[in-house]
């Protein structure tokens, strides 16, 4: 079954950004940029967190967006990133309005969440959850 | 030297007087002392001679980070290094919120700021570039946090970046004044904020934009892992629970918690203002450096109506600790919650450092109430527990409208110079005292301490061990021999540069098990005496500005509070503090 990340309750969120040091360390970097999970203030931290985060979509507009077809739906929701198909140009990242696509600047591919739910195991307050997708 | 370690040599060099900057590489450096306080020390013996004034612009500013930054749970500080304006020394200021990661993935172990700008300036670091932005309409901007919210909306980067600014308190170089990092985390202590004004620079923006490649995961992952269990465990529950505003009814029971200017260990008014009471009362949220998962920061929600309309409220959140409680509560016999927490927003917005603010004004209030000052002085009619005075006083420490204010904006050192007071005049080694009054052990580290922090050694812990235990004071030479040894350890903490919050889980071995993940090879052993290296280090600087541990005035008030463990002896004050001198000789 397709899963995703699900926010439980961004109220919760301390700003710690464990979430996104656990995506980066996933593919063995340190740093931020490749995170495909991100949290920031909703505008000075005494206004909590914003966290943002592929939600895995059922009609993907990223996927309709890609020129290439280098994001292909799956089945249950959100998209799979075919990196050799990718030419880099950042229609997706244009395409996603909740802002869940960036670019990887170093290799000039977007960077897609592959829901396998690893930051969610180092939230320490219950923020976020690996879940399947509603009605998948 | 692992690769690891070579990613954090990179120091970034700025010039502000001539607007350049470059970026060396300092393995010489990061080999030997590996990073923070290590470091920076090291670079501070480059840069600043012994003869700099702190607020011209031959002083410098250095930033660290360590090895651990950006890798492992609360490894979330950044160290500043500078020659302080309060007493003129090499001092040590430690801060959190994002500083520490965003500067290490902007690509830094390290950032040294030379000489003084002409015109207001702030910088925006980034990976890649340095700019340098005219600061002419930040400047006279006297809200630290309205600073903020101006930067936030025009540099780049939101959630990756760091926010480091000055208030008024800065601007006017009040020698307190802190440098507010995010918000309600600060430089706070020694007066970066000062050092900040005089060279014109109002803020400085670091964006991190780099990613490095780990080595060993599978290695690195497992002692991750462990950490990450650990910091969410019982050793620092104190900090994720009610916080370190737990100290104040424990420290009120023994009678140790600072009061009236230090004059009693406790105060009546305590319950009201505790962290349980805050905790039922106004407790709104809490938040976290980046990297840390205990949130150690509790915010109040404070909700007020305006005076001069009804039905129209604002409700704005502050940070709440032990420390300004003391300083703000306790020893000015603040006993309203509400109005202490309108005190901390206030020295939080015009940016100065609230343990010196709380120790000023309660001299201030003493020195009125003996006649030794008078209204013509004070303009405002200072009384113990009266915050709403208190809050015209902080406002004319950063405006001074007259010398007196002029004077108290210098610390309580220069005021009772001027003015008289000195026996009760709390400053050691020129600087106003955090908030426990356990005992000698506690002082005495103060007094030879580069931070003026109670985190230097934990000696506070000292005394209650020996309050708790019944047993005798140890003598001065062991008291000393004691607090150098723990303080010397906690040198590599900050090398790394972790939070002290976390010091119950990073012992030695867990350490040394972090950095190997990271292909560093150093043993516990090695670690230790590193500690004590980098701590002689220190004070060998501090020596040779002309520091005696043996010629710092004492406030005769020391000798007369009663403390847990009875008052505090003259002699063996002294002679712990000879002793240290002699040590250093050595």
């Amino acid at each position: 079954m397709a899963k995703r990340i699900v926010i439980l309750d961004a109220n919760r969120c301390v700003g710690c950004q464990l979430c996104m040091l656990a995506c980066s360390r996933r593919l063995g970097f340190a740093g931020y940029e490749k995170s495909a999970i991100r949290v920031r203030s909703a505008g000075g931290v005494e206004r909590g967190f914003t966290v943002i985060v592929c939600r895995a979509c059922k009609d993907p507009p990223c996927a309709r967006a890609c020129p290439e077809n280098a994001l292909i739906p799956r089945t249950g929701g959100g998209v799979i990133l075919k990196p050799e198909r990718c030419n880099g140009c950042g229609h997706c990242v244009e395409a996603c309005d909740i802002r869940a696509i960036w670019m990887d600047e170093e290799v000039q591919k977007p960077i897609i969440c592959v829901y396998c739910g690893y930051c969610a195991q180092f939230c320490p307050h219950k923020v976020i959850m690996l879940r399947e997708v509603e009605g998948a | 030297m692992s690769d690891w370690a070579k990613t954090l040599s990179r120091v970034l060099y700025i010039d502000l007087a001539r607007e350049r900057y470059w970026v060396e590489d300092r393995e010489d450096l990061f080999g030997k002392w590996l990073g923070g306080i290590g470091v920076a020390t090291q670079l501070y013996k480059e840069e600043v001679s012994r003869s700099a004034d702190p607020l011209g612009p031959e002083n410098a500013i250095i930033f660290a980070v360590g090895p651990l930054t950006g890798v492992f749970p609360m490894a979330s500080k950044t160290v500043a290094v500078f020659k302080s304006p309060l007493n003129g020394y090499f001092a040590e200021s430690h801060a959190g919120g994002r500083s520490a990661l965003a500067m290490r993935f902007a690509g830094y172990g390290a950032i040294v700021i030379r000489n003084a700008s002409e015109r207001p300036v702030y910088l925006v670091i980034e990976h890649d570039r340095v700019r340098f932005r005219d600061g002419s309409a930040l400047w006279g901007i006297r809200s630290a946090e309205t600073v903020g919210r101006i930067l936030r909306e025009i540099t780049p980067a939101p959630g990756v970046r760091s926010i480091l600014r000055i208030g008024g308190a800065g601007e006017k170089l009040v020698r307190y004044a802190m440098v507010m990092v995010e918000t309600f985390r600060h430089f706070g202590r020694m007066g970066l904020g000062a050092v900040f004004g005089s060279k014109k620079l109002k803020a400085i923006v670091i964006t991190s934009g780099k990613t490095y490649k780990l080595p060993d995961m599978k290695r690195y992952r497992e002692v991750y892992q462990n950490i990450f269990e650990l910091a969410r465990g019982p050793k620092t529950r104190k900090y994720y629970e009610l916080g370190t505003s737990e100290n104040v009814l424990v420290l009120n029971a023994i009678g140790a918690l600072p009061t009236k200017n230090f004059s009693l260990g406790r105060f009546d008014g305590a319950e009201e203002i505790s962290g349980e009471k805050l905790l039922e009362t106004v407790l709104a949220r809490r938040v976290a450096c980046s990297a840390c998962p205990v949130a150690c920061i509790h915010l109040a929600a404070i909700r007020e109506e305006y005076e001069d309309s009804r039905f129209m409220y604002k409700t704005e959140f502050i940070s709440y600790d032990h420390e300004p409680i003391y300083a703000l509560g306790t020893n000015l016999c603040v006993r309203d919650r509400f109005g202490m927490l309108k005190l901390f927003k206030a020295v939080e917005d015009w940016g100065l450092d609230a343990i010196s603010t709380g120790v000023v004004l309660g001299w201030a209030t003493e020195a009125l109430e003996r006649g030794l000052i008078s209204r013509a002085e004070t303009i405002i009619d200072l009384k113990w527990g009266d915050w709403r005075s208190y809050m015209m006083a902080i406002e004319n420490i950063v405006r001074q409208p007259n010398e007196f204010y002029r004077v108290l904006a210098m610390g309580v050192e220069e005021a009772a110079k001027r003015y008289g007071g000195e026996e009760f005049a709390m400053a050691f080694n020129r600087v106003e005292p955090a908030g426990y009054l356990t005992g000698p052990l506690f002082f005495i580290s103060l007094a030879i301490g580069s931070r003026h922090s109670h985190l230097d050694a934990g000696a506070y812990s000292l005394d209650q061990k020996i309050f708790t235990s019944g047993k005798d004071l140890p003598d001065p030479q062991e008291a000393v021999q004691e607090i150098i040894k723990e303080e010397s350890w906690r040198q590599i903490l900050s090398s790394m540069v972790l939070c002290f919050f976390s010091r119950g889980l990073y012992t030695p071995d867990l350490v040394a098990s972090a950095l190997s993940s990271l292909g560093y090879d150093l043993s516990e052993h090695q670690l230790m005496s590193l500690g004590r290296e980098i701590y002689l280090e220190k004070q060998r600087i501090k020596k040779n500005e002309g520091f005696s541990a043996a010629k710092i005035r004492v406030p005769e008030r020391l000798y007369n509070t009663e403390t847990p463990i009875g008052r505090i002896d003259r002699r063996y004050f002294e002679r712990a503090l000879e002793y240290f001198d002699k040590l250093l000789e050595r």
